[in-house]
């Protein structure tokens, strides 16, 4: 079958199998291996990417029933010529050791800080109607994107800093 | 995952949801069948029917789409309002990137997270019936408390639907004839019985079109509250989620669920009986507690679930009836 999808802007017509994945088509019909395979099952984030906007797992999506959606991978938020401001703060705060999970923890984090933003409430907000970017509150909502180098100090200031710079 | 044949419903009467695998957020359901404890032969996508993602005001309640995703459900002005005990419970659930995919229907429907219905090398009659329970003599201490049978002891997972029971909610479902029914959330389920295979009464065609929630008790405290192995991200032990109506210090109102301690999540009538019309006190909450609580898990990794269940009911009550401090994120006060 045929499926048309808008990745980092660009319109590609891709033939799949009914079982092919988003996290397939990206990486291996399409080369866009920024996009990492941890689990394969939603349980690590690493292959996070945003769909229309929204954070997933790439891993839990069937390519055909994304027919028409905009799709947006780590290639797509920055190049190493023109870092975006998490890409950079990530470097500089060293928010990674082996850095297999570092391109989720990035577009996990991208869609997060929009989300807070937003006014969207999180587990541990205390008012559910007036979130604030706290430790605590970056934990939570980060928790879908696991680290076994167990980076997750780093990568929060990471994500505190980049934060800082957006405002 | 086994080939399927995927096809796309554009309205509810279409034709293939009578014979197909309904998928929507997929979260849970591509999980299975990539270990092939689910293998559908035909793939019925759902999410693009027209008028099943919305949420709507009736009477002084909420019709909620089956497709509205548990995210927008989540965040949405009136439900943080008035039902703030159905935001907390579902942003206590799952991943920021699950609730973005996984939807009201879904979740609703839900598989258990028993390991050994996952574990294809191993016997579950909920996979295949007939096939024995390896749980009964493993390890299970995510097993529940009640509802169980000898064919079956494994817990509901979710938060949401603990939520909506507590909320008096209802499911609506549409036949494949087209009628339109509305049940209590909790009747959805089966109890295992001898058919632990059958989660729930749903039958070949019926699509969940929506949920109805009905206005929250007026000046209700609500709270859920999680208990779990890790602080997030992580299937609860236990959990109780409660929408408590007082006047003065005494009970009027008390609608209180129980989670992953059941095949479904658990109601006790006995316990708003023995609540309600009483001043609330340490001494009363225990009481109802021995009312509540088994006298014995139906496997030996469970028993450590009674104390657990029993403390967090009381934990709750207290907050929600004032005698503890109510600071922090499990408890809130509907504005109505």
């Amino acid at each position: 079958m045929k499926t048309t999808l808008t990745v980092n802007g660009t319109q590609h017509e891709v033939g799949h199998d009914p079982r092919r994945t988003l996290l397939d088509t990206l990486r291996d019909d399409l080369g866009l291996t920024g996009t990492k395979k941890g689990c394969d099952h939603g349980q690590c984030g690493a292959c996070t990417v945003l769909l229309n906007g929204e954070r997933v797992n790439s891993c839990l999506c069937l390519t055909a029933m994304h027919d028409g959606d905009e799709i947006t991978t780590i290639e797509g938020i920055g190049a190493p010529e023109r870092l975006s401001a998490l890409q950079r703060a990530f470097v500089e705060r060293d928010g990674f050791q082996c850095g297999y999970c570092t391109p989720g923890q990035i577009m996990s984090a991208t869609a997060m800080l929009k989300e807070i933003a937003e006014g969207s409430p999180s587990y541990v907000s205390d008012d559910l109607d007036a979130p604030k970017l706290s430790d605590g509150e970056m934990a939570e909502r980060m928790s879908g994107n696991l680290c076994r180098c167990s980076a997750y100090p780093l990568i929060r200031e990471a994500i505190a800093m980049a934060a800082e710079v957006k405002e | 995952m086994r080939p399927f044949d995927y096809v796309r419903a554009t309205a509810p009467d279409d034709a293939a949801l009578v014979s197909g695998q309904i998928i929507a957020g997929g979260t849970n359901l591509l999980d299975l069948m990539k270990i092939q404890v689910m293998a559908p032969e035909t793939l019925v996508d759902i999410t693009r029917i027209d008028g099943l993602s919305d949420i709507t005001t009736e009477g002084d309640g909420l019709r909620i789409g089956a497709l509205v995703t548990n995210t927008a459900l989540a965040q949405d002005a009136r439900v943080r309002a008035g039902w703030p005990l159905l935001s907390r419970a579902i942003l206590a659930g799952a991943s920021a990137q699950i609730r973005n995919k996984a939807t009201t229907g879904g979740n609703l429907l839900q598989r258990t997270r028993c390991p050994y219905f996952y574990d294809t090398s191993q016997p579950c009659n909920k996979r295949r019936p007939g096939d024995g329970c390896a749980a009964k003599g493993g390890e299970g201490r995510m097993l529940a408390l009640f509802g169980t049978s000898e064919h079956c002891l494994a817990a509901h997972p979710s938060d949401m639907a603990v939520a909506l029971t507590a909320l008096r909610a209802e499911v609506e479902i549409r036949t494949p004839h087209g009628d339109l029914r509305r049940i209590p959330v909790q009747q959805l389920y089966h109890a295992p019985s001898d058919r632990p295979d059958r989660d729930t009464v749903l039958e070949a065609g019926d699509l969940i079109t929506a949920v109805i929630l009905p206005a929250p008790l007026v000046g209700s405290r609500q709270g859920y509250r999680k208990v779990r192995d890790r602080a997030s991200y992580a299937f609860a032990l236990v959990s109780v989620a409660g929408s408590i109506q007082m006047e003065g210090d005494m009970i009027s109102r008390a609608h209180l669920a129980y989670g992953s301690v059941a095949p479904h999540p658990w109601t006790d009538g006995a316990v708003a009986k023995m609540l309600e019309g009483q001043k609330a006190s340490d001494a009363l909450f225990a009481r109802v507690a021995d009312a509540l609580v088994p006298d014995r898990a139906p496997h030996p990794d469970t028993e450590y679930k009674r104390r657990l269940l029993r403390r967090t009911f009381i934990a709750t009550l207290r907050q929600l009836t004032g005698l503890a401090d109510t600071s922090g994120t499990d408890i809130a006060r509907t504005q109505s």
